[in-house]
């Protein structure tokens, strides 16, 4: 039966969760924002106060939501005011690319060690096949050479799934990942990025330099080569399991700025009415219609995309359609959320401006909503990424 | 708990509306919009499957299914998906019967109930919208007066479907000078009811054409207080919107889709500068947004209608869905003219139709299916 209500738990759940967002950003969402050469700690210290959290969460009775579904839920609120509150290994995309690629024996041997992700370099980022870094097999090394930039929790996490082509004349078919860790010589940071928003968040570029790996380090192990393919089609996995989690996250930050915006709004005495027809609501009421509308249609998507996860469905057609829908909504809200607070919104004074630089990442990383777009076409039309580009 | 699982018997009403609309919609469609008319065999057709009144129960001579609004709403998407026109038709008597079933006295539903579960399509429907662009339902022009154990209703209604054949009209009325929809009232009012006028000129509408509409005019008309809508006990008017808010989006979301998989074919068909126009992004774009929002609004209606099962304050959910499927419906619509181009624009194509149709329904205010 279509149901969207959670159990008394799964409410406490996210209560609770509101609860730490609301002590951890008042604390450091602004001073992470203006100190972006500092990195916030692993845990904060208050976040042992809410330690209980996960536990609750784990344990949410018979009728509890499915856990893919219930997990981005949680994520939407995890973000809610700033997405420095989440736990890196959460972020950490390498771990997802050793779940979509890797061996068993990988996954076991990685499973808690943090992994970035790098696949963008300077010549490309959308389109991934086009990538230059390149890997040899030498003896029982992989030697590795190339840039690689844009590499979320670069910094912080311990090693790096970084994607290299070992046959740049078989295209997809030639890229595979590597696990690289941090210390392995050859592979050197450049820098840390300084961006418009997602300051929290550490971004970094690096280079491979005759970096030598363990065979062993490649995911999927020496089968992979001998099938062929596998690789590119783990990378593209990899994005069917975040992408759903990204637009959850941009929805949380969607929710902040929409809570923040009826509460500025009820102050003012100016109260939405959802009885009434448009013509008795105000541009200011209309535009939070609208605001609330476009949230709501994100959160919806997503929950489906991983709702249909849950079911063992294929989701690769709503991975896309929650990612597009995410990316957009994060986009348009924070704006409408803006134009509503007018000078309100932009001074230091209140964290909405920085929500607003920070939802412009949402339609950015982990495919462009251009890109979600052809997958989404290429899916309606059964067309080819050739036939479609 | 989360769930987007409809249950068995959504599953087959969902399946059953789905056929008809294959087999007994498409195929017309077009001769409806274009004859304003609309073949009685379509309609009872439709009845004798109980799209329209599955819910009456047996004790009235009904089929006694339950009544849900997430099953209307599944019919009326798949409706929505045949003809958005024909779809208003067949559903518009539930916008009499099943506010009488989710609101009415026993009485009421003894009096009335009987005559919408016959063989054949009995035409009923609830009377809304007036004539002024600003009307708002939680401040209508029409107003019932209560005096005594009856009121007195003044007011004109238009866009009533099936007016001039209706046997009855749920009117609904401001309650003295209460705005909101908590004080919406709906009063059972028979054709021959004295005061009440039926306009004998069919309301001509650019969409919807085929949906035979006329005003009503209601001068003084008397409705003794077992005709109001669940009597003493008031009904809930946020609910009774609601309800028709969701299922005039589920029509939108039909309509949407429609449009949808009418375009993919074409645009890998329709050649233009030596190649498919859908390998251009400009229109495969359009198809990838046009898929997002269309199950888009399904979701959003489907929260709604999950709510009102519930019996929970819908009322939030179903503007959302409203707003979103009526804002979007017309879009998409407009954007399956653009994809097929000048054909589009031919009344050879549905495109135009559906076009004119999202325009339509989108300003319906809601009364067009329950
Ligand atoms: C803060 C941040 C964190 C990131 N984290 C990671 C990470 O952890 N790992 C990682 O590998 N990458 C990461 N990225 C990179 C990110 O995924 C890319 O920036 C993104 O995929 C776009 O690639 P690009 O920047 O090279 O833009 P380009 O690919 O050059 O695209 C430029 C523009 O062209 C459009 N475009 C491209 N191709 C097409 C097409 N076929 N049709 C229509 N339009 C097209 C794009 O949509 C975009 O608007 C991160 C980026 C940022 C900013």
């Amino acid at each position: 039966m279509v149901d969207f209500t959670l159990n008394a738990k799964e409410q406490e759940v996210i209560r609770e969760i509101r609860r730490e967002g609301m002590v951890l950003r008042e604390k450091y969402a602004r001073y992470y924002d203006e100190h972006e050469k500092e990195l916030p700690p692993d845990e904060f210290p208050e976040a042992k106060e809410f330690a209980h959290i996960d536990k609750m969460a784990a344990d949410r009775g018979p009728d509890a939501t499915t856990p893919t579904v219930f997990y981005l839920l949680m994520l939407m609120h995890r973000t809610w005011g700033d997405m420095m509150r989440l736990k890196v290994p959460v972020t950490a995309l390498g771990n997802a690319s050793v779940v979509a690629a890797g061996t068993d024996e990988q996954k076991k041997r990685w499973a808690k060690t943090r992994l970035s992700m790098a696949n963008t370099e300077p010549g490309c980022g959308s389109d991934s096949k086009a990538i230059q870094t390149t890997a040899e097999l030498d003896g029982n090394e992989w030697v590795l050479n190339g840039e690689k930039i844009f590499v979320t929790t670069g910094i912080r996490a311990e090693g790096c799934v970084v994607w290299a082509t070992i046959d740049k004349s078989a295209g997809r078919g030639g890229i595979k990942a590597f696990v690289v860790m941090k210390g392995t010589p050859g592979f050197e940071l450049v820098k840390k990025e300084e961006k418009m928003g997602i300051r929290s968040s550490d971004t970094a570029a690096f280079v491979l330099k005759n970096c030598r790996v363990p065979r062993e380090n490649l995911l999927g192990m020496d089968d992979i080569v001998k099938k062929g393919g596998g690789g590119f089609k783990g990378l593209m996995k990899t994005f069917n399991l975040t992408r759903p989690g990204v637009a959850a996250m941009g929805i949380g930050n969607i929710m902040a700025c929409q809570d923040f915006v009826a509460e500025a709004m009820a102050k003012e005495g100016i109260t939405v009415d959802y009885e009434a027809g448009q013509h008795k609501r105000s541009a200011i009421q209309q535009k939070m219609i609208d605001l609330e509308a476009e949230m709501e249609a994100a959160t919806l998507c997503t929950l489906r995309a991983a709702w249909l996860a849950d079911q063992g469905k294929p989701n690769n057609l709503e991975a896309s359609v929650s990612k597009q829908k995410g990316g957009d909504v994060s986009r348009r809200c924070a704006q409408l959320a803006l134009e509503i607070l007018g000078a309100m919104g932009i001074t230091h004074d209140q964290l909405v401006e920085k929500w607003f630089r920070d939802a412009r990442i949402t339609d950015i990383y982990e495919g462009t909503g251009e890109i979600q777009r052809l997958v989404i076409a290429r899916e309606l039309l059964n067309y080819t990424a050739k036939e479609l580009t | 708990m989360i769930t987007f699982e409809l249950t068995k018997e959504q599953s087959l009403i969902q399946k059953t509306a789905k056929e008809f609309a294959a087999g007994e919609m498409r195929q017309i469609a077009r001769d409806c919009d274009e004859n304003d008319d609309i073949p009685p065999k379509v309609l009872n057709k439709a009845w004798e499957m109980g799209l329209a009144n599955a819910a009456v129960p047996e004790a009235f001579g009904g089929i006694g299914m339950a009544r849900s609004a997430m099953a209307s709403a599944l019919i009326c998407e798949e409706l929505g998906y045949g003809c958005a026109s024909l779809a208003t038709a067949i559903m518009a008597p539930s916008t009499f019967i099943h506010p009488l079933i989710d609101f009415g006295t026993e009485d009421q539903k003894q009096r009335y109930l009987p005559a919408y579960s016959g063989e054949k399509f009995a035409a009923a429907a609830a009377a809304l919208h007036e004539p002024h662009f600003t009307f708002d339902v939680t401040d209508m022009r029409t107003v019932a007066q209560k005096s005594g154990d009856h009121w007195v209703l003044n007011g004109v209604k238009r866009l009533v479907p099936f007016a001039q054949k209706a046997n009855h009209f749920l009117v609904l009325a401001k309650m003295g000078d209460q705005t909101g929809l908590a004080h919406v009232g709906a009063f059972i009012i028979s054709k021959d009811a004295k005061g009440l006028t039926v306009d004998q000129e069919f309301e001509k509408t650019m969409g919807l054409k085929p949906l035979p509409k006329s005003k009503l005019t209601l001068t003084n008309v008397n409705v003794p207080d077992k005709d109001r809508l669940g009597e003493s006990n008031s009904i809930d008017g946020r609910r009774l919107i609601n309800t028709l808010r969701v299922a005039n989006s589920a029509i939108c979301v039909g309509l949407a889709k429609a449009v949808l998989d009418t375009s993919v074919p074409y645009s890998k068909q329709r050649v233009a500068f030596d190649a498919p126009i859908a390998t251009r992004q400009a229109i495969a774009f359009m198809l990838s947004e046009m898929h997002s929002e269309t199950e888009a609004m399904r979701w959003l209606v489907w929260k709604a209608a999950s709510q009102l099962d519930q019996n929970s304050d819908a009322t939030k959910a179903a503007a959302l869905a409203q707003h979103y499927a009526n804002k979007n419906t017309v879009i998409i619509a407009d954007r399956g003219v653009q994809i097929f181009g000048g054909h589009g624009y031919i009344r050879d194509l549905p495109l135009e139709m559906w076009l004119r149709n999202a325009r339509t329904l989108t300003v319906m205010e809601g009364v067009v299916a329950a």
